[in-house]
């Protein structure tokens, strides 16, 4: 057997990693909200640290419905473009050390998003997962989870429609 | 200033509201108008500098909330869910304004449409629609 030798795992990593860093850091509404993403192989888990500044109502107190819906947004919205720049990246066509900010990957839009509030959020961190249901050349439907203490128990979910950007090679 | 009404205290006392630099333009039986300003740290897509999506439904669920608590006897209210659908992108720098109308309600549930626009009134950034709990109306 003539294989060729993997690449270290370091590499892949540094490649990965650097990635999603570009892809998520070039946002300033995911800072603004304090989202982070972890990542686990293709897998990625969206974190919202609880701040004062996301309270929908100080007298229980909750994390503001507008939050949790845009949470769940930019959740769905980034696991479709991770999903498409993992691809290109196991394929070796794309190169993520090229992604900087002049020539980050084209985000898709949001065509319409459903959010259905399950429980309210308590004030402290939320987590949350999507799920390309179906990715198709123009659209893309997502489903997406997110919970606080307990995986099972959601205190929300979400579908959304997206339009995929056109995949043209970047100039 | 006349002296601020159960609603208008509801949305000034939101600190994600207050962080969004929201503003109550109008408010009374079961409609509310809020209006947002653009801002750089509001941006979804940094090509293009328009606001994201998630900054524009958070204004939505706020005055889609606005309207439920005006409504007549309702004391207290949080969202079932809502829908939003997005027709336009909003152009950068401008000033965003939901409008929300409680156009019927249970004793129990408050139906809520809302739209919401930029400086260009002919056709809105986006539309909702929702379904929120009612606490206190007769």
């Amino acid at each position: 057997m003539n294989r060729p030798k993997p690449e270290p795992v370091q590499i892949i990593k540094e490649r990965r990693d650097t990635a999603l860093r570009r892809l998520v850091g070039g946002i300033p509404y995911i800072r603004f909200l304090g989202i982070q993403f972890d990542r686990r192989g293709d897998e990625l888990t969206a974190v919202l640290p609880f701040d004062e500044k996301l309270i929908g109502n100080p007298f229980l107190p909750a994390i503001h419905g507008g939050v949790t819906s845009a949470f769940l947004e930019i959740t769905g919205m980034i696991e479709l473009s991770w999903s498409m720049l993992w691809e290109e990246m196991e394929k070796g066509s794309l190169d993520p050390r090229a992604l900087d900010a002049d020539h980050l990957p084209r985000l898709p839009k949001t065509i319409d998003f459903t959010v259905d509030y399950l429980r309210s959020g308590l004030p402290r961190d939320a987590y949350a997962r999507a799920r390309v249901n179906r990715s198709g050349r123009r659209y893309a439907s997502v489903h997406v989870e997110a919970w606080q203490d307990n995986r099972s128990r959601l205190f929300a979910q979400a579908t959304g429609h997206f339009l995929i950007p056109n995949r043209d090679p970047k100039e | 200033m006349a002296d601020p009404t159960p609603a208008q205290r509801f949305i000034e006392a939101i600190p994600h509201s207050r962080a969004l630099r929201m503003h109550l333009e109008e408010i009374g039986d079961g409609r509310a108008v809020i209006s947002m300003p653009w801002a750089e740290e509001l941006v979804g897509d940094p090509s293009t500098g328009v606001i994201a999506g998630g900054a524009v439904s958070a204004l939505m669920d706020t005055c889609c909330g606005a309207a439920v608590m005006s409504y007549p006897g309702a004391k207290g209210t949080a969202t079932l869910d809502l829908r939003i659908e997005y027709m336009r992108a909003a152009k950068p720098g401008q000033r965003i304004t939901a409008r929300a109308e409680c156009f019927h309600a249970t004793r129990t549930v408050a139906f809520v449409r809302a739209t919401a626009h930029d400086e260009d009134t002919s056709l809105p950034v986006a539309t909702a629609s929702g379904a929120f709990t009612m606490e206190g109306a007769k």
